[in-house]
C-alpha cells in the first residue's frame, strides 16, 4: 500500500513540475518565469525526497538542504537585477 | 504501531503532493503575475513541508533513526521560501508589471 502511494506521490510531483514548465515557457513576463523557476526549485526538493524514500537510503538528504538555498540564493539575484538592473553595486556611498 | 506510522507518512506525503498540484492549477489558471505568486509560494510552501515530513516519518520507522538534516531543511523552507516570495512580487512592481485589468485596489500608486 506504501508503494502505491509513493508511485501516486511520483506521478503528481511529475504532473506539477509539467504545470510550472508550461508557465516557464509561456510566461508574458520576466517574474512570471522567476516564479516558475522558484516553484520548480521547490519541486526538485519533493523529487529528491521521494527518490530517497525509493532507493532507501538516506545518503541524498544533504542535496534537499542544498537545493533550498541554492534555490533562494538565485530568486534573490533575479529579485534584485529586475528591481535595480545590478545584482552588486560598486557605489560605496549609497 | 509501525503500521500507523507507516499510513501516516503515505498520508503525509499524498498530502504534499495533493497542495502540489494544486498550486500548478493555480499558475496555469490564474491572470496574472501577483495572483500566480500568491498560490505558489504559499501552496507549494505548505507542500513541501509535508512531504519533509513524511520523509522524516518513513527514516523513523525504517532506520529508526530521527534524521535532522530533514528537519533542519524544514525550518530553512520555512523561513526562505516566503522572503522570495515577497522579493519577486516587490520587483514585479517595481518594475512596471500590470496588474490584472478587473484589480480595484492599488495601494501603492500614489508612492510610485
Amino acid at each position: 500500500m506504501f508503494d502505491l502511494a509513493l508511485k501516486i506521490a511520483l506521478l503528481g510531483a511529475s504532473l506539477s513540475m509539467v504545470g510550472f514548465l508550461y508557465r516557464l515557457i509561456k510566461g508574458p513576463s520576466v517574474p512570471d518565469r522567476v516564479v516558475a523557476l522558484d516553484a520548480i526549485g521547490i519541486n526538485l526538493i519533493a523529487f529528491v525526497a521521494l527518490a530517497s524514500i525509493v532507493m532507501d537510503t538516506g545518503a541524498y538528504l544533504e542535496a534537499i538542504l542544498l537545493l533550498g538555498i541554492l534555490s533562494f540564493i538565485g530568486t534573490v539575484a533575479f529579485a534584485k537585477f529586475l528591481e535595480k538592473g545590478e545584482i552588486i553595486e560598486d557605489d560605496r556611498n549609497r | 504501531m509501525i503500521a500507523i506510522v507507516e499510513i501516516l507518512s503515505a498520508l503525509f506525503l499524498l498530502m504534499g503532493v495533493f497542495l502540489f498540484l494544486v498550486s500548478a492549477f493555480g499558475i496555469i489558471r490564474l491572470p496574472d503575475v501577483y495572483t500566480r505568486n500568491h498560490a505558489v509560494s504559499k501552496s507549494s510552501t505548505l507542500g513541501i513541508l509535508f512531504i519533509l515530513i513524511g520523509t522524516l516519518l518513513f527514516f523513523f520507522h525504517q532506520h529508526g533513526h530521527f534524521d535532522f538534516r530533514i528537519v533542519l531543511a524544514i525550518i530553512f523552507i520555512f523561513m526562505t521560501s516566503p522572503v522570495a516570495g515577497h522579493l519577486i512580487n516587490r520587483s514585479a512592481y517595481h518594475s512596471g508589471v500590470k496588474m490584472w485589468d478587473q484589480s480595484v485596489q492599488d495601494d501603492l500608486k500614489k508612492r510610485r
